[in-house]
């Protein structure tokens, strides 16, 4: 057996628990369907509301800020994404690997400090 | 060597892996219906009253009674709501909150997938779990539900971003991504002594990462009555509760395994060493679980302004200057793994 294919096993039992995950979560939805009355109407299946019915379609328009959050998110998180391989060599890179990272993650502290004075942060 | 048929070569193992997987899906399920008793117990004592008491003795049978009720009730799909997508929801969140389980040593040597990037699969899992909601949300078509997913969106990417820096600082100390390796790493000193701050900053993040009060605007019944759930009828709501419950206990589990030293016993001597240690594993997880029921039934609220400002202002610099001072910190002292 080759490494790669060994490497490829350890994921196989991940597999077939996702597939016996989504088959409980599947026959979970589709029970109800078969066992539990259905009898809807209009005023069953209108939109939860308070106090009129909808004027308009849901999916509108929404604060911008949420997109600023997971634009942040982005570059922080592909930030962890490279401590990971960093922090587990750790041992193995000496001073050299250590201030590599420390500059680079001198880089980001600037760009946070800008984007926390611009108040790309805040929400009053 | 001789051939392996298709009995011995494949059905056998695909049979035994299956077998593994029940013998976690089915206790993690009994567990999560049990947390959900567990759980309104508690508050019912913190408040001075009594809780469930009705259904079986001490009203243990309460979950069960409720799932079977959720059972036999109609689902009801909103007119305007995108029907597959809002069926779909509630599959990915279960499905999600199961799988992470694939990855958790419940023992030395009594794991599943003994993969060798636990962590970063995990991360994954739960960076996943922010699509079972805003799919809801989307798909609900409903004011209260869309406004609910954005918010629950915004604030699970926020505290992702300090996990993934607390993480950081566990794999200097261990020098691993593999769960098994993290634990026995441990041995000596577990590492929410050392790492204490990060160890409350992953707690609580956890509390944000997962939706729980003080941070449970998502759902906020005062305001958006459930957020993303509020259109969810029947077994599909079920689904949400049972992946956001399974979901919790990874997080207190996963909690155990960076910090508590997972299956350790606390003291290596003798009346300690008498449990196993899936039983260690077990009672420091339901300990965790309680702190989490704990806060819920303790604190008020949370603002957004206030959750967004803690979660990038406070915790973000703390967990990255964190991962600093412990990577000088083991380069000064020679702590190296």
């Amino acid at each position: 057996m080759t490494a790669s294919s060994s490497l490829l096993l350890e994921y196989l039992p991940i597999l077939i628990f996702l597939g016996l995950a989504a088959f409980i979560a599947v026959a979970a939805v589709v029970a109800p369907l078969l066992l539990a009355p259905r009898k809807p109407d209009k005023d069953k299946i209108a939109a939860y509301e308070c106090g009129f019915d909808a004027f308009d379609d849901a999916r509108g328009r929404f604060d911008v800020r949420f997109y600023l959050v997971a634009i942040l998110f982005i570059i922080f998180d592909l930030e962890v994404a490279f401590l990971f391989p960093w922090a587990v060599s750790f041992s193995n890179i000496g001073l050299y690997g250590f201030w590599s990272m420390i500059v680079f993650l001198g880089i980001l502290t600037i760009g946070f400090i800008y984007e926390w004075k611009k108040g790309a942060l805040e929400w009053e | 060597m001789a051939e392996t048929g298709f009995w011995s070569g494949y059905a056998l193992p695909f049979l035994l892996i299956l077998g593994y997987i029940l013998a976690i899906v089915v206790p993690l399920l009994i567990s999560v219906a049990f947390v959900t008793y567990f759980e309104r117990k508690i508050f019912g004592l913190m408040q001075i009253r009594k809780g469930p008491n009705v259904v079986g003795p001490f009203g243990l049978l309460q979950p069960f009674a409720d799932g079977l009720k959720m059972l036999m009730k109609e689902t009801i799909v909103p007119a305007g709501a995108n029907r597959n997508l809002f069926l779909l929801a509630p599959i990915i969140t279960f499905t999600l909150g199961m799988i992470g389980w694939a990855v958790i040593p419940f023992d030395e040597h009594l794991v599943l997938a003994d993969i060798n990037v636990g962590i970063l699969y995990l991360f994954a899992i739960s960076s996943l779990g922010v699509y079972g909601i805003i799919i809801a949300g989307w798909a609900s078509n409903s004011k209260y539900a869309f406004l609910g997913a954005l918010r629950s969106a915004a604030q699970m990417v926020s505290y992702e971003v300090s996990i993934g820096f607390v993480l950081v600082t566990v794999l200097l100390c261990a020098g691993s991504l593999n769960l098994s390796e993290i634990v026995l790493a441990q041995t000596e000193l577990w590492y929410f002594i050392p790492l204490a701050p990060m160890f409350i900053i992953f707690f609580i993040s956890a509390l944000a990462e997962t939706n729980r009060t003080p941070f449970d605007l998502p759902e906020a019944e005062g305001e958006l009555v459930a957020g993303y759930q509020v259109e969810y009828s029947s077994l599909a709501f079920t689904l949400f509760m049972l992946g956001e419950y399974a979901n919790i206990l990874l997080m207190s589990g996963l909690c155990v395994i960076l910090f508590l030293g997972g299956w350790l016993a606390p003291f290596d001597i003798e009346p300690f060493t008498w449990l196993p240690g899936i039983v260690w594993f077990f009672l420091k997880t339901a300990v965790v679980m309680f702190l989490f029921t704990w806060t819920r039934a303790t604190f008020p609220r949370y603002r957004y302004d206030q959750l967004m400002r803690l979660g990038w202002k406070v915790f973000l610099p703390i967990s990255l200057a964190w991962v600093v001072i412990t990577a000088g910190a083991l380069h000064v002292f020679g702590w190296m793994p």
